[in-house]
């Protein structure tokens, strides 16, 4: 499902190349990719999904090299094979919670089953949030609402970054558990990254970014 | 539920509320000013137009060539004096003239002028009767369409003039004037007067005691037109020795309207400049807009959104500003315009109430939408080259 292959990235030409161990997950898996700030998690991540290109190594998805594909291509790609679900989730403010699930449908030309969505917030609770703005939701609310999103396109692969860095120990719990049985249910693969070590003991798969050697 | 890129630009251009009002009530300004000058000067050239119509000499008393054609063609100003009507057929019958209405004037009914002349007057401007007949003997009057609304005057009706063209104070009470009947509206000056034989205005003032013999009776002017283009060049040298002159109708108003023309142009500038203002209203506010909604375009970028949907996006809300702020423009001309149509109306007499769509207004909105677009599509390409994996890097 997901394999990389000596990975490598760097920002600018004079900053320091990031190099990353080689990241494996079968489809419908579960990987956590556990590090401590600033060792490039979120880099990892973006080139996972195609928003960054690595300057060297490749990133297959689904039997796809992301690397070889252009930029249009790649956002194609990622809007209809990838959902993300961000550390701090941002809405288009101007649209409600359920036309804000529209949307990953809308962008890559498919239809959107409203009731798929009401289905979808009913089970993670927030329901009753369908018609509001997602500023008036609370930070644990706007959370879930974006492991929705994440998941309605029925995404071959959701990526997590940092998904419970802003909750408390409780409702880390309620989240991941949300992530997990959402992302099983979907069928879908559910790649984890973050710094939390909450999390370390829920992965049976995971792999520590900062134990690589980095090479000088 | 299926979104569109128009809805989701209509709820984002809805969002902000405060900016998106002062961007849509300074465009719908600025291009209201200037379609109101365009809508305004059309009308006003059209008015000048209808009334000048054949008319390519008028012959009056001596002084201002301006003043005579206003007076007499458009009746809004005093006439220059009067002319002896002998001097006056001497013209007429000239064999470069074709025709002449003579016109005779110097009463009023409620500020509305009784013009003495012939049925070749109200023929001249397609006048028809909406009623009753035309005038045959003295003291026989056909209004005006415009006069009959404002003051009543129906067929069958009795009134007396006052003395003057304005002033309601020196009323002739012992000369009874009767309506015969009343025009259809022509749009021409017809609409604004009272129609009676020219004999009717000598014997209203010889009723004062002011005998007058026929070889010295007087008229005000006269409505030429010519048989020979040599006329123009003839006739001043004919009536050189009197105290007439022969004025040019479209050249004088070709004067005026380019004395107005530098007024016009400087409120033209002054609109230019309320659109520019509200163009860099347009481009503030999508251009704010973008700072704070940056993360929500690298968004739509993750659930793959392509830039150049995206640049759509913006340049649609951009476009839905500009189209808006230019159509209420348009409503805000016409509703100016009415206003001052009854302004004009009641100062200069004249009917403004064809307020169609102009082809040149369609121009200006046209170039409104695009300045808008481009306004827009500036901040756009910035926002659309934006790297998402930094932007929503930067935003956890």
């Amino acid at each position: 499902m997901i394999r990389t292959s000596n990975l490598a990235f760097q920002y600018q030409k004079d900053s320091p190349l990031l190099t990353f161990p080689d990241v494996e997950c079968p489809a419908q898996g579960q990987l956590l990719l556990l590090g401590a700030s600033g060792c490039g998690k979120t880099s990892l991540l973006h080139l996972l999904c195609g928003m960054l290109q690595p300057t060297q190594g490749t990133v297959n998805i689904n039997g796809r090299a992301l690397d070889r594909m252009t930029e249009a291509e790649r956002d194609a790609f990622r809007g209809q094979h990838i959902g993300i679900v961000f550390q701090k989730s941002h809405f288009l403010q101007s649209l409600t919670v359920l036309e804000n699930l529209a949307m990953p449908a809308f962008l890559h030309g498919a239809a959107f089953d409203k009731r798929e969505g009401l289905r979808l917030l009913e089970q993670l609770g927030i329901a009753h949030k369908a018609n509001s703005r997602p500023r008036d939701l609370s930070v644990g609310e706007q959370q879930r609402a974006g492991i929705a999103r994440a998941l309605i396109h029925r995404p071959a692969l959701v990526l997590a970054d940092e998904p419970t860095s802003a909750l408390d120990d409780g409702s880390t719990a309620a989240v991941m558990d949300l992530l997990e049985t959402q992302a099983t249910a979907a069928g879908a693969t559910l790649v984890i990254v973050t710094h939390d070590q909450r999390l370390k003991d829920r992965f049976g798969n995971r792999l520590d970014l900062t134990a690589q050697p980095q090479p000088a | 539920m299926k979104l569109n890129w128009l809805y989701i630009a209509w709820r984002n251009v809805g969002l902000k509320k405060l900016q998106t009002a002062l961007s849509l009530v300074l465009l719908a300004f600025g291009v209201g000013l200037v379609s109101l000058l365009m809508l305004s000067e059309k009308q006003l050239s059209d008015t000048f137009d209808r009334n000048i119509e054949d008319i390519d000499l008028v012959l009056g008393a001596k002084g201002s060539p301006l003043q005579l054609i206003l007076a007499n063609v458009y009746h809004v100003d005093a006439p220059t004096g009067n002319i002896r009507l002998a001097d006056a057929e001497k013209v007429i019958r000239h064999p470069y003239i074709a025709e002449g209405i003579p016109l005779a004037y110097g009463d009023n009914y409620r500020g509305y002028r009784i013009v003495g002349s012939t049925d070749a007057y109200t023929a001249h401007y397609g006048g028809t009767l909406a009623e009753g007949r035309a005038f045959e003997a003295s003291f026989e009057v056909v209004v005006g369409a415009k006069v009959a609304k404002v003051t009543g005057l129906k067929v069958g009706d009795e009134f007396f003039s006052a003395h003057g063209l304005q002033d309601e104070t020196d009323v002739h009470t012992d000369k009874v004037f009767r309506v015969v009947g009343r025009l259809e509206p022509s749009g021409t000056v017809l609409d604004q007067l009272l129609h009676c034989t020219v004999s009717t205005i000598w014997e209203v003032h010889e009723g004062h005691g002011e005998a007058v013999a026929p070889e010295d009776r007087e008229i005000t002017a006269v409505l030429l037109k010519k048989r020979n283009p040599l006329a123009v060049l003839t006739i001043p040298n004919t009536i050189r020795e009197t105290n007439m002159q022969v004025a040019l109708p479209s050249i004088e108003i070709n004067r005026l309207t380019q004395n107005f023309g530098i007024g016009m142009n400087t409120l033209q500038a002054i609109a230019l400049l309320i659109m520019l203002i509200s163009f860099a209203s347009i481009f503030i506010s999508v251009y704010d807009n973008l700072l704070a909604r940056r993360y929500e375009l690298a968004l739509m970028r993750t659930m793959g959104g392509s830039r150049g949907r995206l640049f759509l996006l913006l340049l649609l809300e951009g476009g839905l500003l500009s189209t808006g702020g230019s159509l209420l423009g348009l409503v805000l001309s016409r509703l100016g315009l009415v206003a001052l149509a009854q302004l004009v109306e009641d100062k200069f007499r004249y009917d403004w109430s064809n307020i169609g769509v102009m082809p040149e207004e369609l121009v200006l909105v046209g170039l409104a939408i695009f300045v808008g677009l481009v306004a827009a599509a500036i901040p756009g390409i910035s926002a659309v080259r934006i790297d998402t994996s930094r932007t929503l890097s930067e935003a956890q």
